[in-house]
């Protein structure tokens, strides 16, 4: 049985740019003013990082195909570097890249980068692209939108919510999220809005309106990682330690048997099951101080609460409602104000979770810095990055503490 | 009176939209002094996903639907003068639809409007089963004659050997040909020229059928009185006069064809039989014509007529009003609407995979496992069923004429869709297996979860950087 990545791996610096329509930018610069802010974070050179891990989804649209991108936008020493693509789920995969790199002792620093340059398309919503030659000829040409959609009709359908119930649970997630954003300075959309706004937004998908949906932003986020001697060894004392790193993609089912329900992504509880496993969780309810999930739309947000174990099933619009996931609620989410409104650049969002939760963990959070369970700041912090669509994702839970908890 | 042969199977597909005239008159009006009165009926109308060989798989679904699924058919025709491709089989796509074998025989006759009955005189000389498609989505230009007149619809006649239990048995044939333009439309021309309707009638049709039939009845050794039924493909006060110069006391035309669906081209005069069925007694004689550059007189008795099922009426009675005549235009391609940049996406085909695939993207075919039954689409190598994951056990499953329910749905606007919102969602099969699929033919707000679907076979999209039409199979509500 392998004893799993708690506490080998701790992050020594993160860098996170301000997310949104940064038309001056291309993604050599937003790499660039990421992997500046994770340096200084770290305190290290440029040349003491042994390998480094880029996340890009639509390379088509930004940086072009491979990690040489990066190698060349950052100038490496010419270090081995990868480039990885899992979906939304881009930014954690870099993430597990440089994770297990040092856990292996492959090396002893290595660098994660997610970047996505998403504002050169010319519209609205994500870019157009092809599911490959076969899938072409009979997938319908659907959007992320319309994909999760149909999440909260099959949910509503099947737990007894009427549509304007469901709705207004669904509301709350997003007005929630626009008041944390509020408080953060990098967030891409930081205007308060109502849930009659919500409500009354124009119709993207049924039944989402545009306000059930995250920001399409430009952004990148890049992590550090090293071990804790060599942490320490930095003058790092409260290091955030990775206690579980989980992966869990779709093979098939939802796509193609009548088993799956279509109300609930099938690979999230299966990644938080063996996270909470890995990091020796036993009862999250009580043991997380806050979490950052993949909330690209309302309703996502909404069934990834019981996906987590957060919410028993069926219950997590009463939840939502009784303001359990809200800054002062039991478990703050998207503190940071999530993919909703801090925005998101594909391949950065699963590393922008990170850089979240080890603010947090650290108490340099600012404005938006939450208290924790103890009063003394939050120590256990979750992020879920979720790629693809309900019929066929990867899901990926990842769990950070301060080393030693 | 031995036969040629009988109709032994009658499908009939028309499009679900119509236009009612009084809505083409109401946006093209102005082009003309004003009428007396509102144009009466309906034209159908094709959906942005349906075209000649959409309606035609359907009518030939129809068709061939009551048959147990190993029935022999040798050969398909298809008779359109608006088939989609100018070269590739359009009877050989029909034939993948219904995931026919490779043995089978195809051939397709168009060119004028008499292919529909030209390949039922054929199909009556040849040996074995025919399966007779026929079909015509024409173009209009706006504000012509032809744009209140013509509707799109398909016809599919299985025709074999004399068989009591059949619909009709042909009796006689008398085709002749003349080179009168009475309308004509170049190759790669959108639209039909029409000359003067009064010269047609008094140089073409008052002068031929009348020949044509004569010649027919006097073979047959038959009285023109003998005649109950008198088809012909043109409108009502024509074949009044036509009857009479022919010197036939039968009741002629049928107008539900005309005035419910429009004068769908190679189909109508096949459309206007099938209407017969549904109201004919046995033995009653029909004579069915043909016009297109000459004449096709075909004699018929009908036998067991109720056998088709109301087959016209049926397909008459599944409609839905289409209010907008800009919308119309622009699936018919008459206007160029601006669908933004989402529709600018490439929609190339990998032609080496679409053959490849060909019995799941044509004839939507998926698997069902040999060990555990699952039903998947597509057929994998590997099991769906996560209890069973076992490799190379599946068998061919054809999935088209199977039901289904809506698991989930969405109508999204933000997608490009010619008529939005875009609709799809996860479609659980009756037997099994979950296809995420597009629904076609529903309105926003038709859709509820568990609604029961069916499956059609339609346009997926369109490359317009290389010309290409491709097609897939839908959902659509029961």
């Amino acid at each position: 049985m392998a004893s799993g990545i708690k506490n080998k791996v701790v992050i020594a610096g993160m860098g996170c740019t301000k997310f949104g329509e940064r038309w001056s930018c291309g993604s050599d610069d937003l790499m660039i003013e990421a992997f500046g802010e994770a340096l200084q974070d770290a305190g290290i050179e440029r040349d003491r990082i042994e390998a480094a891990w880029l996340g890009v989804f639509f390379d088509e649209q930004s940086t072009g195909k491979s990690s040489l991108p990066m190698s060349m936008a950052l100038r490496l020493p010419n270090i081995p570097t990868s480039r990885v693509e899992n979906l939304c789920a881009t930014g954690t995969e870099a993430l597990r890249g440089a994770v297990y790199a040092v856990a292996a002792g492959a090396c002893d620093i290595a660098l994660a980068l997610g970047v996505e340059k998403l504002k050169d398309t010319g519209f609205g919503g994500l870019p157009e692209r092809t599911k490959g030659t076969f899938e072409d000829l009979y997938l319908p040409s659907s959007t992320a939108p319309g994909a999760f959609a149909q999440l909260a009709v099959a949910y509503a359908g099947k737990y007894g919510f009427g549509m304007p119930e469901l709705k207004r649970a669904m509301a709350h997630i997003s007005c929630k999220s626009h008041d944390n954003a509020s408080r953060n300075p990098k967030a891409h959309l930081r205007n308060r809005i109502t849930e009659q706004q919500v409500l009354d937004a124009p119709a993207i998908s049924y039944p989402l309106g545009v306000l059930d949906c995250c920001g399409v932003s430009d952004g990148a986020a890049c992590a550090i990682v090293t071990t804790p001697q060599i942490a320490r060894s930095l003058g790092k004392r409260d290091a955030v330690a990775v206690q579980a790193l989980q992966l869990v993609p779709s093979n098939g089912v939802e796509m193609g048997h009548q088993s799956w329900d279509g109300t609930h992504t099938l690979t999230t509880p299966l990644a938080a099951k063996r996270a909470y496993a890995e990091a020796g969780i036993r009862n999250p309810r009580e043991e997380i101080d806050l979490i950052e999930v993949h909330d690209c739309f309302s309703i996502t947000e909404l069934v990834l609460m019981e996906d987590l174990g957060l919410s028993d099933i069926g219950r997590a619009p009463h939840d939502v409602l009784d303001g359990r996931y809200d800054r002062d609620g039991a478990i703050p989410c998207q503190i940071d104000g999530g993919l909703k409104c801090f925005g998101h650049p594909i391949g950065a969002s699963g590393l922008r979770m990170a850089y979240e939760i080890y603010q947090q963990l650290l108490g340099r959070a600012g404005e938006r810095q939450l208290r924790g369970r103890s009063g003394q700041g939050p120590s256990i912090g979750l992020t879920q990055n979720l790629g693809g669509i309900p019929n066929r994702n990867i899901a990926s839970v990842s769990v950070f503490g301060l080393l030693g908890t | 009176m031995t036969g040629f042969g009988s109709i032994l199977r009658c499908g009939v597909h028309v499009p679900r939209l119509r236009l009612s005239r009084a809505c083409i008159a109401e946006a093209m009006g102005w082009t003309a002094a004003p009428a007396r009165s509102a144009p009466r009926g309906a034209r159908a109308v094709c959906n942005w996903d349906e075209d000649t060989l959409t309606l035609a798989v359907e009518a030939a679904r129809t068709c061939v639907a009551p048959l147990a699924h190993d029935a022999v058919i040798d050969s398909i025709m298809f008779c359109s003068t608006t088939a989609p491709f100018a070269d590739r089989d359009d009877a050989a796509v029909i034939a993948a639809a219904l995931d026919f074998p490779e043995t089978l025989e195809t051939s397709n006759l168009g060119a004028s409007l008499r292919a529909g009955t030209g390949g039922l005189v054929n199909a009556c000389r040849r040996r074995g089963h025919t399966l007779l498609v026929a079909g015509d989505a024409r173009l209009t230009r706006p504000g012509s004659p032809q744009e209140l007149t013509y509707g799109d619809a398909a016809v599919a006649l299985l025709i074999g050997p004399s068989s009591p239990d059949a619909l009709a048995t042909v009796l006689g044939v008398h085709s002749l040909t003349s080179d009168f333009v009475d309308h004509y439309r170049m190759a790669g021309a959108d639209f039909d020229y029409a000359l003067e309707e009064r010269w047609v009638r008094d140089e073409s049709l008052m002068q031929l059928i009348p020949k044509a039939v004569g010649a027919l009845l006097s073979a047959a050794g038959l009285d023109a009185g003998a005649v109950k039924r008198f088809l012909i493909p043109t409108s009502a006060g024509n074949a009044k006069r036509i009857a009479q110069s022919c010197g036939l006391a039968a009741a002629a035309g049928d107008s539900a064809v005309l005035t419910e669906c429009g004068d769908a081209g190679a189909a109508t005069a096949l459309l206007m039989l099938a209407s017969v069925f549904d109201s004919a007694e046995p033995g009653d004689l029909t004579v069915l014509v043909g016009i297109g550059q000459g004449v096709d007189a075909v004699l018929l008795r009908i036998e067991s007529a109720a056998r088709s099922g109301q087959a016209m009426a049926r397909a008459l009675s599944r409609k839905r009003d289409e209010p907008s005549y800009l919308r119309y235009l622009s699936h018919r391609g008459l206007i160029d609407v601006d669908f933004g940049m989402r529709a600018e996406r490439d929609q190339r085909t990998a032609h080496t995979v679409a053959y490849r695939k060909r019995r799941a993207i044509t004839g939507f075919v998926g698997g069902r496992c040999g060990r555990c039954a699952a039903v998947q689409f597509p057929l994998s190598r590997v099991c769906v069923n996560p209890e069973c994951r076992a490799t190379d056990t599946q068998v061919a499953h054809r999935l088209a004429d199977s039901l289904g329910r809506v698991k989930t749905f969405t109508e999204d606007w933000q997608a490009f869709a010619p008529r939005p919102p875009y609709s799809y969602g996860n479609v659980e099969f009756a037997e099994g297996g979950n296809l995420l699929m597009e629904f076609t033919d529903v309105e926003p707000g038709d859709l509820a979860v568990n609604d029961e679907v069916r499956f059609v076979f339609r346009i997926k999209d369109e490359d317009r950087a290389r010309g290409f039409r491709r097609y897939f199979w839908k959902a659509t509500k029961v």
